[in-house]
């Protein structure tokens, strides 16, 4: 006599064996069609162009992704060339990236970093990207970084400025075109140094989140490393929008120098709420005040107006440079939308080719593939003079301009004026740098 | 000493816009018993007024000056507003350096017909619903209303600056006798703290002196009451939704030259001013006015150094510390009346 008895624990159990039976083949064959993840498959390759289209950063966001625009159209042999005429690198022919016509599709990071992530994650799942790229913070870059390392998906990085993107939070699948923090403070301080003296007092304000803090860290490390004294370090929430109670302690501290570490909206309110004060009219210590904005932006200088007038700061690329790669992307940009380029459509720019060169050169869209052609290259003619992207960290290394806010503008584009290009060799750093310490590059991820 | 006086300065600049918004925020509540949240978004709209104007005086006409090129190396088009030539070089720069405070007299029927439209065409028909209906739809329609700031006058800030005889600063330490740069402050801020008192003080003086006036009060203490003595308080109410979108607006448009407009300023003032008035009390005007200040000149000193030092952090929270503390002590908020937004 048989004892078997049909339990419902029993069936269960055996549908799910039978479950797992019959569609582990399917598994193996979903993950072995694919080497990586997005593979393009056919006449076409998706390009996922992440930047800020609302939000307080839209307008870069929408400059961004003009550049971008015109990067896929260069690609795709249309309009002029743009750099791929000055480029060193001859691997891109115009034809696309290995022969694949480009297509692109947008996200909107909002810049908030859930926001960032949601949407590349959406960019990749469902539209296939198989680069990610844009942004305009640094907090974003990292959210969306972490994100594409975890996905399998190249990360070139739009404007991001903070150490930390890659610094402690680096990751193989990343990679940043533009400068950081620390160049900033390596660019400015003897600038500093030649226009103010050595012997000044330096009064800090700066946007409490992760940028904010490593410009601080990289700023007072320079000046003081020259001479100068920090006389405080004040924090103001990012969503602050009146500066008036943190510009006039400042006035009673002793300091002759106020640093303000804020960016966008920030950066506009508090130069404003600072002239408004009359900072720039005093003198300290027997010396005139000065204001130093370590990171500028072309539409934030639109935006701070007359205020920047005279005030010195730091930025990745400007249009009023005069190497070829320059000229050949002003042109592109300036004849298709009727305005130069802002540094931060430069970058986004540089990046789209410096990705679809890589693959060229690497023969193929795997991301580890991608990985090895970008460490260690070494190219010029994209705008900012010879350029290294460092195997060690993914950071681009490449001349610093340290510039001025214009006190004759002709026109309002000419809002700043280059004060000088910093040599590569004066903003380099070692790849232990305690500044860019913590983290892990790791190995690339192919995903799939 | 200084240092103390320099921060409640701060404070009332600061406090001026609150107590600006919230006041028009209570006389709407008060009144029609609606919880606007569109009314950042008023402030905002009269910012852009201001802008509006700016922009239409430096409405130019194009001369290509062939001996400078722009930035592709084409012959420079060079601007000039058609009020410098209709007018004469420079009374047409005198006119668009005083745009901000002309702007005033341009927001003035601009504002009054936004909230106008936007009480009889949306809001009235809230009136009886729920308040969490009315947040609702008004939340939607603030963000409407930036989207469509946004789209025309982009995301960047955008600098109305002030008349040049009134940028700048004084040094109100010799007048009172401190030594000298130990109080130095903006011109335009103390302008906009006397515009605020001007326009408070209007206000009041409107609703107090006026026989309209005296009607809209009787009407928010009761208003079936009122229109029981046939006066159409409807109607009235309208009006004074209209006179407060111009308070809102018009602290708007002074506010330009402290701050530069973008399509978001509303929203970072939206939620404070409910505050200033929750701890004021809701419907009173007077609480409204007092918290705003007050708020103001306690914000102003929750960032100075030493208070950030000591508490970290006190600078972000310490105006809803502030509201919990008033509403465990006096539910009604500073100057509440019993019987207002109670069952």
């Amino acid at each position: 006599m048989s004892n078997k008895s049909v339990t419902r624990r029993g069936v269960l159990k055996s549908g799910a064996v039978t479950s797992a039976g019959l569609a582990l083949p399917t598994i193996f064959t979903a993950s072995s069609a694919a080497a990586y993840t997005n593979e393009p498959t056919g006449g076409s390759v998706t390009l996922g162009f992440n930047v800020p289209q609302t939000g307080p950063y839209a307008e870069e966001g929408n400059d961004e992704l003009l550049a971008q625009q015109l990067a896929v159209e260069h690609l795709n042999g249309e309009g002029d060339g743009g750099c791929l005429n000055t480029f060193t690198s001859k691997a891109l022919k115009g034809n696309g990236i290995l022969g694949k016509k480009v297509e692109f599709v947008t996200g909107d990071t909002q810049t908030k970093s859930d926001a960032a992530r949601a949407s590349a994650k959406s960019m990749i799942e469902k539209d296939g990207a198989i680069m990610i790229n844009g942004g305009s913070s640094s907090g974003v870059a990292v959210a969306v970084q972490g994100l594409c390392q975890e996905a399998g998906v190249i990360f070139m990085a739009g404007l991001t400025h903070a150490n930390d993107t890659t610094g402690k939070d680096k990751k193989a699948n990343g990679f940043r075109h533009f400068f950081n923090a620390y160049m900033s403070g390596a660019a400015l301080a003897p600038v500093l140094a030649k226009e103010m003296g050595t012997d000044r007092r330096a009064y800090h304000l700066t946007a409490d989140y992760n940028w904010g803090w490593t410009q601080e860290e990289s700023i007072v490390a320079s000046t003081e490393a020259m001479g100068w004294e920090t006389v405080n370090t004040v924090k103001t929430p990012l969503a602050s929008t009146d500066f008036s109670s943190y510009i006039a302690p400042v006035l009673n501290s002793g300091a002759d120098v106020l640093v303000l570490n804020h960016y966008g909206g920030n950066m506009v309110n508090s130069l404003t709420n600072a002239i408004q004060f009359g900072l720039l009219d005093k003198v300290v210590n027997g010396k005139d005040f000065k204001i130093v904005v370590p990171l500028y932006s072309e539409l934030m200088a639109a935006g701070a107006g007359e205020n920047i007038k005279g005030v010195l700061g730091s930025m990745n690329w400007n249009w009023q440079l005069q190497d070829e790669g320059t000229k050949a992307f002003v042109k592109s940009f300036g004849e298709k939308y009727g305005k130069p380029p802002s540094n931060s459509a430069q970058t986004c720019y540089a990046q789209v080719l410096l990705y679809a060169d890589a693959c060229e050169r690497a023969g193929t869209f795997n991301p580890c593939g991608v990985v090895e052609a970008l460490e260690g290259f070494e190219f010029d003619g994209l705008g900012n003079g010879p350029t290294l992207y460092r195997a060690d960290d993914h950071q681009c290394f490449k001349d610093v301009l340290v510039v001025r806010g214009n006190m004759n503008p002709t026109n309002a584009y000419d809002t700043l004026e280059i004060v000088e290009i910093t040599p590569r060799a004066q903003v380099e750093y070692a790849p232990d740098h305690p500044m860019f310490a913590g983290g892990e590059l790791g190995k690339c991820n192919p995903g799939a | 000493m200084d240092a103390i006086l320099l921060q409640i300065l701060n404070g009332l600049d600061k406090g001026s816009a609150y107590a600006l918004i919230a006041l028009g925020l209570t006389l709407i509540f008060g009144t029609l018993g609606v919880v606007n949240f569109a009314h950042g978004a008023l402030f905002m709209i009269g910012a852009f007024c201001a802008v509006t104007l700016q922009k239409i005086f430096n409405l130019s006409y194009e001369v290509i000056d062939e001996t400078q090129t722009d930035f592709l190396g084409n012959p420079l088009k060079v601007k000039t507003p058609y009020v410098e030539s209709w007018f004469g070089p420079e009374m047409g720069a005198t006119i668009i350096d005083w745009s901000v405070p002309l702007s005033i007299l341009f927001a003035i029927p601009i504002m009054l017909m936004v909230g106008y439209v936007m009480e009889r065409g949306l809001i009235k028909h809230f009136y009886k619903r729920p308040h969490a209906d009315q947040i609702l739809v008004t939340f939607g329609l603030a963000i409407v209303l930036q989207e469509i700031i946004k789209y025309f006058f982009g995301a960047n800030p955008i600098q109305t600056p002030p008349p040049a005889a009134l940028s700048g600063s004084v040094d109100l330490g010799l007048a009172l006798g401190f030594d000298p740069n130990a109080i130095v402050y903006p011109i335009w801020r103390l302008v906009y703290f006397l515009f605020a008192v001007v326009i408070i003080g209007g206000v009041f003086s409107f609703l107090q002196f006026t026989t309209f006036g005296m009607v809209v009060r009787a009407g928010m203490a009761d208003r079936e009451t009122v229109g029981l003595l046939g006066i159409n308080i409807d109607r009235r109410f309208t009006i004074m939704f209209g006179i407060a979108a111009a308070v809102a607006g018009l602290a708007g448009v002074m506010y330009g030259p402290l701050n530069p407009p973008n399509y978001h300023m509303g929203m970072d003032f939206l939620v404070l001013s409910f505050v200033v008035v929750v701890v004021g009390g809701m419907g009173s005007l007077p609480g409204a006015v007092l918290a705003g200040f007050l708020l103001g000149i306690l914000e102003s000193f929750a960032s100075t150094t030493w208070a950030t030092t000591t508490i970290p952090g006190i600078n972000q929270i310490i105006i809803y510390l502030v509201a919990i503390i008033v509403l465990l002590t006096r539910p009604r908020g500073l100057m509440g009346r019993k019987g207002v937004m109670e069952e």
